[in-house]
Formats: C-alpha cells, structure tokens, sequence
C-alpha cells in the first residue's frame, strides 16, 4: 500500500511530498494522527502525520528550529508540562496522548535518549539497576543479568565491567551516552527515541554509536533527530524532512537523499542552507 | 489483533505505583510548603491581634501611642490616660538603623569594589573568607564585646554612662557590615565583564569605569544590599539591648542612654502580665517591628522591579 | 579639575584604604574574641555547671543544652524545608499562588528573630502550656529556621542539571521519584553545606529562645537519660538556657562576679563553634562531591 498525497504535479518539484512506509515485514508500531503542538498560543508543529515502522530506524531531519526535537519529544509525552499536544499518538492500536493514560507506564514501553549524556549521579550498575528497583526488581541475581546484557547491546560491557561500582560521571561523553542508552533499554522498551544523541560526541565515539543502534533495531523500534545529513544516510530506512513545524517530505532514506521531491528538502540534503 | 489491544490498552490505563507516588509525594510535599505559609501567617495574625489590642480594647489612640513621648504603660497622666508614647523608641530604632547603614554602606561598598574591581586575589584570599565567616557569628557576641569594648570607650571619650545610640550604632555598624559587604560583592559580580572591557577601550581609567560604569549598574543590587542591612539593624534585639541603655526616654543626644524597640520587648516582656495594657502595649511594639520588616521587604522589592524594567 | 590620571590613583588608594580599615576592624574583632576568650576555656569550663554568685563557673549545661536544641530544631525542621524545596522546585506553577507562597517565605525570612521568639512565646509557652521548654525553643528556632533552610535547599536542587531530570522521567519514573531518587542524591554535597552552614546560625541565636526556651538552666543529671526525669538532659519539657542566651543573661544582670571572664569564654566558645561548622560544610561538601563523581 502506498500513500501519497502529492500536492503538485511529478513534473515540478512539489510542496509537500509523504509516502508512508508501508512494509508487511515492518507493520506500523507508532503513528500521529492530525498532531498539533502548542507553546502557548504558538503552532511548532502544524502537520506532523507519521507513521513508523517497527524493527527500523526512522530519522527525521531539518534545520534548526524545525520542530523536529518538540515532535520527538511529543511522542512519548515528555513535553507534558511545556507544550499543548493535540491529536492522537497510536501505540500499537492505543491513542496514548489521552489523559487517562499512565504516562510512566508509556515510557517504560517508548524510552528516550537525549541529546546531551546524562548519566545519574550514581555508579555505573546503580544507573542502571536503579529504575528497575523502584519497579519491583530487587532479586540480585536478575538485576546483574540486566545490567549486563543492557551494557552487552550497547557495547559498552567490556569496557566498564570491572569497574560497575564507579560513578557513573567519571565516563568520557561517548561511554556515557552508552551508558544512557543501556539504561533505556534496560526496562525493555518497544520503542527508542534519540534525540540527536551523537552531537555530543566526537567521531570515533559517534560512529560505535552509530553501530550499536544498527544492532539494537532488531529488538527496537527506533526513531532518531539528527542534525547529521550522514549519519541519517548510514543508519535510518525512512527519513522525514521537518521544516517549520511541518514534515515537507516523508520517504526511504534512499529516496530523500537520491531524489527529493520537495525544492526545500533538495537544498537541504545538498547542503545548501540549514 | 483486536485483544492484544485491548490488553495493552488496559495495561496503559491501570493506575501505575509512579502515579500513585506522584500524588502521594505532591501532596506532602504541598503540606509542608502550606505549613510553612500557615506559620507566617499565624504570626502575623498573633502578634497584629494582640498588638491591636492595646487600641481595641485599651482604647489608646494610635496617635497617642506614636507621638506620644512618655513610655510608662502602667501609669496614667493627668488626663487619666495611660502612658504608652512609643516615640522615644521609635525614633530609636530609626536613628540607630539609619546611622549605622550611614556609616556601614561607604566602608561596605568600598570593600566590595576593592574585592572585585581592584584586588580580586587579595579579595577571594582574605577578605571573603573573613567576611563569609563574620556574617555568621552571633548577635550576643557583637553585644558582648559592644559592651566590654566599645561602651567604655564611649565612656571614657564623652564622659556619661557610655550606654547610648553611638554604642549602639557602633555594634550595628560592625555587625551589618560583613552582610551588607558580602552582597555588595555579589551585586558588583553580577555586571557583565565587557560593560568594563567596553569602557576601559574607551580609554576610561579604572576609577571612572568603577565610578561611571560598574557602580552604576550595579545601583539596584547595592541598594538592596543596603536595605537588607538596614532590616538586619532595625531588628536586632540583644546585640543593641545590651549597649544601649535602656531608658525610655526621647534620646537627647548619641551619648545618653535611650531605647528601641527591641530592647524595650526583650527586657519588658518577661514582667508584664498577659492581657494587661503593659503587655498589650508591648505587643503594639512588637506589632511596628514587624509593619517595618515588611516595608523593608516591600523595598527590597521595588528596587528589584525597577532594576529589572531597566 | 584634577586630572584623570591623579584622580584614578587618589580613588584606588582611598579604597586600598577602606579595604584595609575594613579588615582590620574585622580581624581585630576575631582576634579580640580569640585572645581574651581562649585563655578561659578549660575542660572544667566547658563541663561544669554554672554558678549564679559565685566565680569558678562553667557553661557545661549551656553546651550541652545548645547542641540539643541545635539538633532538635534541625530535626523538625529538615523534613519540613525539604519537602517545601521540592514543592517548589518541581510543582509549584508560575502563577499568582506560588509567587504568594514565595513572598510568604520571604517575609518570614526578614522578620526580626525577636519577633519569632515572641510569636513562639505567645504560641507554645502560654496557649499551648508548653512552658519555657526545650520544645517550645525547637519550634521556635525551627520557623527561624525554615525560611532560610528552604531556600538553600531549593538553589541546591536547582544547581543539578535538568536533564537528569528527564533522564529519570524518560525511564518511566514519577516526577516525585525523579526529584527524590535523582536529583535529591546528586544535590546532597550542596545540601548538606546548606543544612551546617544554617545550623551555625541556629547555634548562635538568642533573641528567639529567650522567651520559649527559658533562661534558666536547671543542673542535669548526665547519667539519667530517661527522659521524663525532670532532670535527663533528655527532657524535653525543661527549661534550656544557651550558651548564646548565657551571654546575654549574664551581661543584663551583672550579678556573677566573673561575668566577663565567663561571657568571653563563651563568646569563643560560640565563634570556635562557627568556625568549626564552617569548615565543616565546606570539607563535607567537596568530600561527598568527589564521592560522588570520581571513579
């Protein structure tokens, strides 16, 4: 099934331009339906209508300002106290942007990453093992077991394994953000949420990232900001283009980088403003 | 399909332990702020009603009580009324504030400016640690050596008892200081570092940056300081009780012994009966004091407006 | 006219000047404290109890009476300033409410001390007939307290970066679990700094405790530590001059022959206390810091 609502004609370069990914392998796992944003009476984000493929890595692009971050953020309600959200966020058949939802119990299903590291003040296990306490978890045997396999999927076990009862805050900025990485996925989300998690980090650091995130697509779902045309290029399948608090144009990564339908988008991936 | 949606919807909806400790944890931490608020309201309504009462109940005139000269709530004059002039202390309490932050504001802010402007070395290495340390030694010890060091002195200087205003504002002038010099520093601190690179470009000298620039800018901050020092002196009770006297009389000069309103409450309290005019009008006094400290915090708020609309 | 130049060298040296004067005044103040107050203190000074008439006293029961009300008033009121901080740091909305409660905390905070002791005077002592007692002393200290405690522990909170907070909401936590078991344990160095730096304020006040705590300071029997013995130091329901109270109350009566020897002893006493406290916030603070951060 192929959705596209093109606005112009094939010839000319369109306004805007979403295909839908539409992959029986790869079922939609999240969607938003009419999603509006508000800080106060300010629109971020007017149209905004996505849906993602599970087991896949979307990323959504677009310059500064574009609205990009505050949708990320939207999804799983982490604009709660900041923005008005509107519309429906569809979590496996479920509006979770409804007030009767429990939001903690969402975002142990729909995790994020930030943009900067932000490991707790804690050792390295206790960063970890911590949210799973508060939730039940207490047999010792069952929190080493997490933390190592966390650790393990987001390659930083080998390098941390002796050293588990350290502050978390003495890691370099790329171990730490794995570190953030392995906690979120230690209370087993569905999805993973990134919000520009690499701009932090220098190149060594962001292409191990980079590699990780390809092997923790097979059990997640992932959705990534990024400010890197590149890396959106080596990891996502489908890529969206935000700009002005509206996508311009939803397609496969291939698609978006070869042959953009929109002017906007074509000037952006090409470097030419943004 | 249909019922594992129905399942996680209902998964989604169930009142999870976070919710549930995020109300629990809401409503003790409101119920410790609204304790916090009930306190300050209590006090204020205690000592208001009881303050009050001497013109309620006791039916002085408030005119009486704040002009009158004579302080002697047990005694009537010849009019029958009773004797509660709380002018002598009154004028006490404002002539000792406003001399001691006289004499405090220039040595206060010439030391700030000299910390940050001139010195800054010199100023982290000694004169911050003296003054943060200062700031926190007790009032008793500023009275204490007020009256082992300074009455004397008064004493031996303009003859008399030596108790008076002059001690008194000598012992405030000592004690405001490192709290007034502590937040000038900050005050000076909080001006941007190129409104000086900008003016020393302009080829100013460093005193007219200071003077023109520096100061300038930081006008409200300073003045802020000076009224939080000011606050600090009108309320002090024992530190300015144990120099000054304790007469209640209107003070005749800087050097005989007067009164303000905190040492007539400390020493009068204890001997008073509860719910006699004595006591009532003592809880009128308390009742100044504390109109005072909320003028005094209702300033520190202008001064904060009008710099911020700059 | 002068001219600039001369003009910039006379300013910076007047404020040489006034620096100089200013330290001065102050080290003379410390060193007067020191030096005529050091030579008092003994073991047998800061043990034994005071005598009314006679020289030869100590502060024994002063001290001892000081550190409890000290610790008592911390007590009620660390719970209290904690949960207002975490109130207002991540629940109070910014409207009129809030800028009402901060106003409300803010007045407290400028009151004058005396007035606080009054308050608690007219409060505990007499309507709630706890008489001139340690607990009519600890609550009174506790309202002199809270204000200032409060604030201290919300700029502690806000000192811990925000996103640590998300980092705790993204894991699925309360906003109470974010707060309580995220930023609460990373803002303890600076917590803690808050918490001593006020004690040391509480430990020298006066002027709130003479009309709740009393100025009296029954002997204490130090091996009977029931505490409904009148004389337990346990007791909470006696009378408990301080030693800041001490000062005071031996220098407006004039009756002990060595009121000055005894006042100066005390006074250093106080002042070393201050000292002590200060070192101690700061030594704590940066030891639970590295703790907390190094590997």
């Amino acid at each position: 099934m192929f959705l596209s609502n093109d606005v112009q004609g094939n010839t000319e370069m369109l306004e805007r331009h979403i295909v839908q990914p539409a992959d029986a392998e790869h079922p939609t796992i999240l969607s938003t339906e009419d999603l509006h944003v508000y800080y106060g009476k300010k629109e971020a984000i007017s149209e905004g209508d996505l849906r993602f493929a599970s087991n896949q890595i979307t990323a959504l692009i677009g310059p500064s300002g574009s609205g990009k971050s505050t949708f990320l953020r939207s999804l799983n309600r982490m604009n709660d106290r900041i923005a008005t959200v509107t519309g429906r966020i569809m979590y496996r058949g479920v509006d979770i942007n409804q007030p009767s939802i429990d939001v903690y119990e969402m975002r142990r299903r729909v995790g994020m990453v930030f943009q900067r590291p932000n490991p707790f003040a804690k050792s390295i296990y206790d960063n970890i093992a911590f949210a799973l306490r508060l939730r039940g978890t207490t047999d010792k045997h069952e929190l080493d077991e997490i933390v190592e396999t966390s650790l393990k999927q987001a390659a930083l076990w080998n390098q941390v394994k002796d050293d588990l009862n350290k502050s978390a805050l003495a890691l370099s900025g790329g171990q730490a953000q794995r570190l953030c990485i392995a906690r979120a996925i230690a209370v087993k989300p569905d999805i993973l949420l990134l919000d520009e998690p690499a701009s932090a980090l220098d190149p060594v650091s962001t292409s191990q990232l980079e590699d990780t995130l390809l092997e923790l697509k097979q059990n997640y779902s992932i959705i990534i900001v990024t400010h890197n045309m590149q890396q959106a290029g080596r990891i996502s399948e489908y890529t969206a283009f935000f700009n002005q608090g509206r996508v311009l144009e939803y397609d496969t990564t291939s698609h978006i980088f070869t042959n953009p339908q929109v002017q906007i988008t074509s000037d952006y991936v090409s470097g030419n403003f943004g | 399909m249909m019922k594992s949606t129905q399942q996680l919807e209902q998964q989604l909806k169930r009142h999870s332990k976070a919710a549930k400790l995020e109300i629990w944890g809401k409503v003790v931490s409101f119920s410790a702020l609204i304790l916090i608020v009930a306190v300050v309201v209590g006090i204020i309504g205690f000592v208001a009603s009881k303050g009050l009462a001497t013109f309620f109940t006791n039916h002085v005139s408030l005119w009486d009580f704040l002009s009158g000269k004579s302080w002697n709530p047990g005694v009537t004059d010849a009019n029958g009324k009773p004797e509660v002039g709380a002018l002598p202390m009154i004028m006490g309490s404002f002539l000792i504030t406003v001399l001691s932050a006289i004499v405090a504001t220039p040595f206060a802010i010439g030391t700030a400016v000299f910390m940050n402007e001139i010195s800054p070395n010199k100023g982290a290495k000694i004169l911050q640690p003296v003054t943060e340390l200062l700031v926190g030694i007790p009032s008793v010890v500023y009275g204490f050596i007020g009256l082992s060091v300074v009455v004397p002195a008064t004493r031996a200087i303009f003859g008399g008892s030596g108790f008076g205003i002059l001690s008194g504002t000598c012992v405030l002038f000592v004690m405001i200081l490192p709290t007034v010099t502590s937040m000038s520093v900050d005050a000076l601190r909080a001006v941007p570092r190129y409104y000086r690179e900008a003016s020393l470009a302009l080829g100013a000298t460093q005193w007219q940056t200071i003077y023109k620039v520096v100061l300038r800018a930081a006008t409200p901050g300073l003045m802020t300081a000076v009224v939080f020092g000011m606050a600090r002196a009108f309320g002090e009770a024992l530190a300015v009780q144990m120099v000054i006297g304790n007469a209640a009389l209107m003070p005749g000069s800087l050097v005989d012994p007067s009164s303000t309103l905190t040492s007539v409450l400390t020493t009068g309290i204890g001997n008073t009966v509860m719910g006699s005019l004595q006591n009532n009008a003592l809880w009128s006094l308390a009742l100044v004091l504390l109109l005072m400290s909320l003028v005094f915090n209702l300033i520190v708020r202008l001064i904060g407006r009008k710099g911020r609309l700059q | 006219m002068m001219n600039p130049k001369t003009q910039n060298k006379v300013a910076i040296g007047t404020l040489y000047g006034v620096a100089g004067l200013v330290v001065l005044i102050l080290l003379a103040l410390l060193g007067y404290i020191l030096v005529s107050g050091l030579p008092q203190l003994s073991w047998h000074f800061l043990t034994a109890p005071a005598k009314a008439f006679l020289k030869g006293g100590g502060v024994g029961v002063q001290l001892y009476n000081s550190f409890y009300l000290l610790i008592l008033a911390m007590l009620i009121s660390f719970p209290i300033a904690l949960g207002a901080a975490i109130y207002l740091y991540e629940y109070a909305k910014d409207n009129w409410v809030t800028t009402t409660i901060r106003t409300a905390i803010e007045i407290l905070s400028s009151l004058p001390s005396v007035v606080v002791g009054l308050f608690g005077f007219l409060f505990f002592v007499v309507k709630l007939r706890l008489g001139f007692s340690i607990l009519s002393g600890a609550f009174a200290l506790t309202f002199f307290n809270l204000p200032l405690l409060t604030r201290s522990i919300e700029d502690s909170l806000r000192t811990i970066d925000t996103t640590q907070r998300e980092g705790g909401l993204a894991l699925g936590l309360s906003r109470w679990e974010a707060v309580t078991r995220v930023i609460l344990p990373a803002a303890v160095p600076s917590i803690l700094t808050g918490v001593i730096l006020s004690a040391g304020r509480v430990f020298g006040e006066a002027a709130a405790l003479i009309y709740t705590a009393g100025q009296s300071a029954p002997a204490l029997d130090f091996t009977d530590w029931n505490p409904f013995n009148i004389s337990s130091p346990l007791n909470p329901m006696r009378p408990a001059e301080t030693l800041a109270v001490h000062i005071w109350k031996i220098n407006s009566e004039g009756i002990m022959p060595d009121a000055k020897a005894i006042s100066s002893g005390s006074s250093a006493v106080l002042v070393l206390a201050i000292l002590l406290f200060n070192f101690a916030a700061r030594y704590l603070g940066k030891r639970l810091y590295k703790r907390l951060t190094s590997a």
